[in-house]
């Protein structure tokens, strides 16, 4: 994978910007963000509202240096710029859990994230879950209990499932439902979810 | 969304300065509410002021109070060991708030700036007065089933949304805030405010200033609490009504109490005349009865919003008995 994605010509979006707006051209004239951060002591990252920052992600034990724009949230860095697709956007809002990935191993909602945020973060998606061709015990047991039908929410699932278990939130039915309640199925898979999470909790094996 | 300026800042001061600098910027944090606000255009903020990298997060003793960091987790807070030996009512009220994801994301302090969840405030096309000071309150005579039945105006009759501020306000804590004219501590139950005519105001923190902790004191409230939520799906949904109830009982008689009400109030509403109502008196399903009847006093509903007026104090009744563990 190319760690530094071709970003679009970042001079033209400037201008083309700036003559859209009159008021913004007022910080065209004044002096630049990181001599005012200087001033205001303000350390570390500072960009302004047209500059991208460089930030430096480990995703799936895999060491970028990557320059984003501040708005692009983790999940749009993950499948637009480093087309790890894997993790899926569906609401967009944190609503439905479709996104779900593990930051420095905890799970979280990629969408509700800027990426400049987790500057020297460790991301795992679910491309980094399996052992090459060996999947994960939670990616075996989906397909054994059929833990999905269009699988649009299963990446997200998986993610959430694994870290249910890490987290030792899935010693009864009840729990594991509680516990995965951020993931959102509309096919209805849920009685299988529950199963495939049991099987892995029950069978012992290290998630 | 609109672009914005990212700052970064490391040292505290820092942080207060660019706040202060610029009236609109805003903190982030964990970002699960914010972000989701700039998507919709709800919030444009031209600045943003990354505090993750304040050190804001620890959860330690203070004397006879638990300071926790406006930067802890709220998943992180819920499991605490300090906590959940301590405070158990705010464990519960975090566990019952969002999903497991978020509150891995959410912070203490951000937590308790989440804006209401009205649609005519998520909503840019609709007239809301908290989003745009003067364009109207849809929600008064529009769709109002999750609105508040207490202390409303006819600017605004939202709801707060937090599940975690309900506890602490039940708990007497304290925000520490600090801001350019220095530190101040902030009795919870003053820190939200009502609508009154200036609904775009949700608390009572001054321009550039920011929460550093929040204190919860010792108190004999660790055996008989219950944060009881009702909602529209079993788990992860906004609270229709919400109760934390806090019993301290001897010889099943009641030495103290404390109530406080969520999804009901533009602010976590503490119900003190009820708390009142229930010192001295058995812990007995009638006792409750009487305090929740006092609990509901001067409570008024809209059209679609009639049935909280049941469900509240039924509601209340049921987080006492569960506190209480009466049958």
């Amino acid at each position: 994978m190319n760690p530094e994605p071709e970003q679009p010509n970042h001079d033209e979006a400037r201008r083309t910007f700036l003559k859209q707006s009159s008021l913004l051209t007022a910080f065209a004239f004044t002096p630049g963000p990181v001599l005012q951060a200087a001033a205001a002591e303000i350390d570390e990252k500072v960009a302004s509202a047209f500059e991208k920052v460089p930030v430096r992600l480990d995703i799936n034990g895999q060491k970028h240096k990557l320059s984003i724009e501040p708005r692009t949230t983790l999940l749009d860095l993950l499948r637009e710029q480093l087309g790890l697709t894997g993790t899926k956007k569906g609401c967009d809002y944190g609503q439905c859990g479709a996104c779900t990935v593990h930051i420095d191993g905890k799970r979280v909602n990629s969408c509700l994230t800027f990426a400049v945020m987790q500057e020297g973060k460790e991301i795992t998606t679910i491309e980094g879950l399996a052992n090459g061709d060996k999947l994960h015990p939670m990616q075996e047991a989906f397909i054994k209990h059929d833990g999905f039908q269009c699988g649009y929410c299963t990446p997200g699932q998986i993610m959430s499932a694994v870290a249910c278990i890490r987290e030792g939130h899935a010693d009864s039915d009840d729990e594991i439902r509680e516990y995965m309640s951020g993931n959102i199925c509309r096919c209805g898979a849920y009685a299988n979810i529950v199963s495939a999470i049991q099987e892995v909790k029950n069978g012992g094996q290290k998630v | 969304m609109n672009q914005f300026q990212y700052v970064r800042p490391t040292k505290q001061k820092a942080a207060i300065d660019a706040l202060a600098k610029d009236a609109n910027a805003q903190i982030i944090a964990g970002g699960t509410n914010l972000i989701d606000l700039m998507k919709r255009g709800v919030m444009a903020p031209q600045k943003l002021v990354d505090i993750n990298k304040l050190p804001l997060n620890k959860i330690e003793r203070d004397g006879s109070n638990t300071r926790i960091g406006a930067l802890a987790l709220n998943g992180v807070v819920a499991e605490d060991k300090l906590v959940l030996e301590k405070h158990p009512l705010l464990a519960q009220a975090l566990n019952a708030g969002a999903s497991a994801q978020l509150r891995n994301m959410a912070t203490v302090g951000g937590n308790m700036l989440q804006r209401t969840r009205c649609h005519y405030f998520y909503d840019t096309a609709l007239p809301c007065n908290k989003r745009e000071p003067g364009s109207g309150c849809g929600a008064l005579e529009g769709f109002n089933r999750m609105h508040a039945i207490f202390g409303f105006s006819d600017k605004c009759i939202a709801v707060h949304p937090s599940d975690m501020s309900v506890a602490l306000v039940a708990l007497d804590a304290t925000v520490l805030v600090s801001g350019p004219k220095g530190d101040r501590r902030i009795p919870f139950i003053d820190f939200h405010r009502l609508p009154g005519d200036t609904p775009q105001k949700d608390t009572n923190l001054e321009p550039g200033e920011l929460i550093t902790a929040v204190d919860i004191p010792d108190a004999p409230f660790t055996k008989n609490v219950h944060y009881l939520k009702v909602r529209e799906r079993a788990s992860y949904a906004f609270a229709l009504v919400s109760v934390a109830a806090a019993l301290n009982i001897e010889n099943n008689t009641i030495k103290d109490a404390r109530l406080a009400m969520g999804g009901v109030a533009h602010k976590p509403w503490r119900l003190t005349e009820a708390e009142k109502s229930l010192v001295g008196k058995p812990a007995t399903e009638e006792t409750f009865r009487q305090a929740a009847e006092v609990a509901m006093r001067g409570a008024k509903a809209f059209k679609y919003n009639q049935y909280k007026l049941k469900l509240a104090p039924n509601s209340i009744v049921q987080a006492l008995k569960t506190a209480a563990a009466v049958a």
